[in-house]
């Protein structure tokens, strides 16, 4: 388990303290995909350099599965960030090496590892993200969703427990993303592997968090499991990332609901309920009339949720609002 | 025409002059590297947001380095005299122009080290050093390779300054092509001289420079 207690972090600029990272309060379990989001400047980038002591924090302490590495001295530190993989939103290869020698480089800078197991776990991990036919390549010849698979196996030379991905995919074209991200997904759950994801997108999150938490100018605002934050997003800044990642535009939904009669819902399935022809039988019961105003049917991870907006006219409304709930879909009442 | 201008040319001595002056500038760039490079990668890692930030020590370095910059070369050559003497025994010939160029060799090449080592990505520095690198496998796992192409650049142009440097110190009694332009090209007003120790010159100029050009591309993968 990584646990942040109190860290925060704060530079001097011309004499001045200007805070970075307020202090925050943070528990990331073993195994689990956590989400950071957040605009940039907004202390992400910081909290997730406090976990590899690449940034020593200004105050609090980072523990990790127990033991507090905040004081670690040079050797400590050295041997505890071979067990900390990190990717980066430029890949951050070195040029002058090609693949294979640059997934080698973090086993040969551990001066732990003999030649033939360097070269084993090489081709293993070359195997594993698919590049197998491109060891000897340089990266300069590569394309990005490349780099950053080149750049993964190099994470993962050394065995890591902990994965910490800087704007991981934020280079890289949506098809590519994809790809990556489902690499990302499949490590994690093959290995076990804790992911600490930093992103400004919402839709990563989406994809492969289990846990996110929303950054403002250096403080989290909100945390929870994705399903809740994304769905019930409750801070300003955390409606803006949803409301982004899902196109919604806040003005002309207002216009929606000015045009539209009678009362405004908002319903939330999730799971199972979320295939169910639930609609229709609650407003023949019910007597209800309904029209969609907007709608999204889609995963959360693994998890199928969809979100409909409808205006009801007529009809028994308290009767379709109780058959709702006893279906266990959530429902706001937004007019 | 043409053979009773080259009749005073004595060609044995120029093939003399153009070993020394290949064995100048060979020896003072093997030494400008062995104390330039390490000054340089000092003066990098002390820079300001560097990994050994140490204002300090930069400043100092800095200052010495400037200074030797700063003293055009043949007051170098002269300024030099008494420290070449205490060095080598004397000032005189090729061994003695040598400390001169390393003295002014070093520093100019420091700061194309440090110039080239700024070039690479700080990104990379900081993937390193979330492998677990100590300072020093950063500097020789990642920062030196990573500069290489640039610092064959660098090589390569304090080479050819050397060549012009090297000329010069014939004003004071070096020896090589330099020398021999000073003494018979233009003291005994031998033109023929003149013309073929500075073509000499520019051709030897011109194979550095394609020579390292060559290397750059070799070790270049960006």
């Amino acid at each position: 388990m990584i646990e942040l207690i109190d860290v925060e972090k704060s530079y001097v600029v011309d004499g001045r303290a200007v805070p970075a990272l307020k202090p925050t309060r943070l528990e990331i379990a073993n195994g689990e995909v956590f989400g950071i989001v957040g605009h940039s400047g907004a202390g992400k980038s910081t909290l997730v350099r406090l976990i590899n002591r690449l940034e020593a924090p200004s105050g609090g302490r980072v523990v990790i599965d127990g033991e507090d590495v905040t004081g670690y001295g040079d050797e400590d530190l050295r041997a505890f960030r071979r067990k900390v993989g990190m990717i980066f939103q430029h890949f951050n290869l070195l040029f002058s090496k090609t693949v294979a020698d640059n997934i080698a480089f973090p086993m040969k800078l551990a001066g732990i590892y003999s030649r033939a197991e360097i070269r084993e776990r090489v081709d293993e991990l070359l195997q594993r993200v698919g590049l197998t036919d491109q060891a000897r390549k340089y990266p300069a010849q590569l394309s990005g969703g490349q780099k950053q698979r080149v750049g993964i196996a190099r994470a993962l030379a050394c065995r890591p427990s902990i994965l910490l991905c800087d704007e991981a995919t934020s280079a890289l074209d949506p098809q590519t993303t994809q790809s990556v991200l489902r690499l990302l997904a499949d490590i994690n759950r093959e290995l076990n592997l804790t992911i600490v994801l930093i992103t400004h997108e919402m839709d990563v999150v989406r994809r492969v968090c289990d846990r996110v938490a929303v950054m403002d100018a250096g403080e989290v605002v909100e945390s929870g499991p994705v399903t809740d934050v994304f769905l019930h997003p409750q801070h300003t800044t955390s409606r803006e990332f949803v409301f982004e990642s899902e196109q919604v535009d806040e003005d002309e939904m207002q216009e929606d609901f000015a045009r539209a009669r009678g009362r405004i819902l908002r319903l939330t399935f999730q799971g199972e309920s979320t295939y169910e022809p639930l609609l229709g039988s609650v407003a023949r019961e019910s007597g209800v009339d309904f029209s969609i105003l907007s709608g999204r049917i889609d995963r959360i991870k693994e998890t199928p949720y969809g979100q409909l907006t409808l205006s009801l006219v007529g009809g028994d409304l308290n009767a379709a609002l109780a058959a709702l709930d006893r279906a266990d879909v959530h429902v706001e009442v937004l007019r | 025409m043409i053979e009773s201008l080259l009749t005073g040319v004595d060609w044995p001595q120029i093939g003399m002059a153009s070993w020394d002056t290949l064995i100048m500038v060979g020896v003072s760039l093997f030494f400008s590297v062995l104390l330039g490079l390490p000054a340089g990668v000092l003066l990098f890692l002390t820079g300001k947001g560097q990994l050994l930030e140490q204002p300090v020590a930069y400043a100092i370095l800095s200052f010495v380095v400037n200074v030797l910059r700063s003293i055009p070369f043949i007051i170098l050559l002269i300024v030099m005299i008494p420290v070449t003497v205490m060095l080598i025994g004397t000032s005189l010939g090729v061994a003695g122009a040598i400390p001169p160029l390393v003295a002014g060799g070093a520093p100019f090449f420091a700061r194309l080290v440090e110039t080239s080592m700024r070039e690479v990505d700080r990104g990379i520095i900081e993937a390193t050093r979330a492998m677990g690198a100590s300072v020093r496998q950063v500097i020789f796992g990642a920062l030196l390779p990573e500069a290489l192409p640039g610092l064959i650049a660098g090589i390569t142009v304090t080479a050819i300054t050397l060549v012009s440097y090297a000329a010069m110190s014939g004003v004071v009694g070096g020896g090589g092509l330099g020398d021999l332009a000073i003494r018979y090209g233009y003291q005994r007003f031998q033109t023929d001289v003149m013309i073929i120790t500075v073509s000499l010159l520019v051709v030897f100029v011109q194979l550095l420079q394609m020579l390292g050009d060559r290397l750059v591309l070799y070790f270049s993968h960006r």
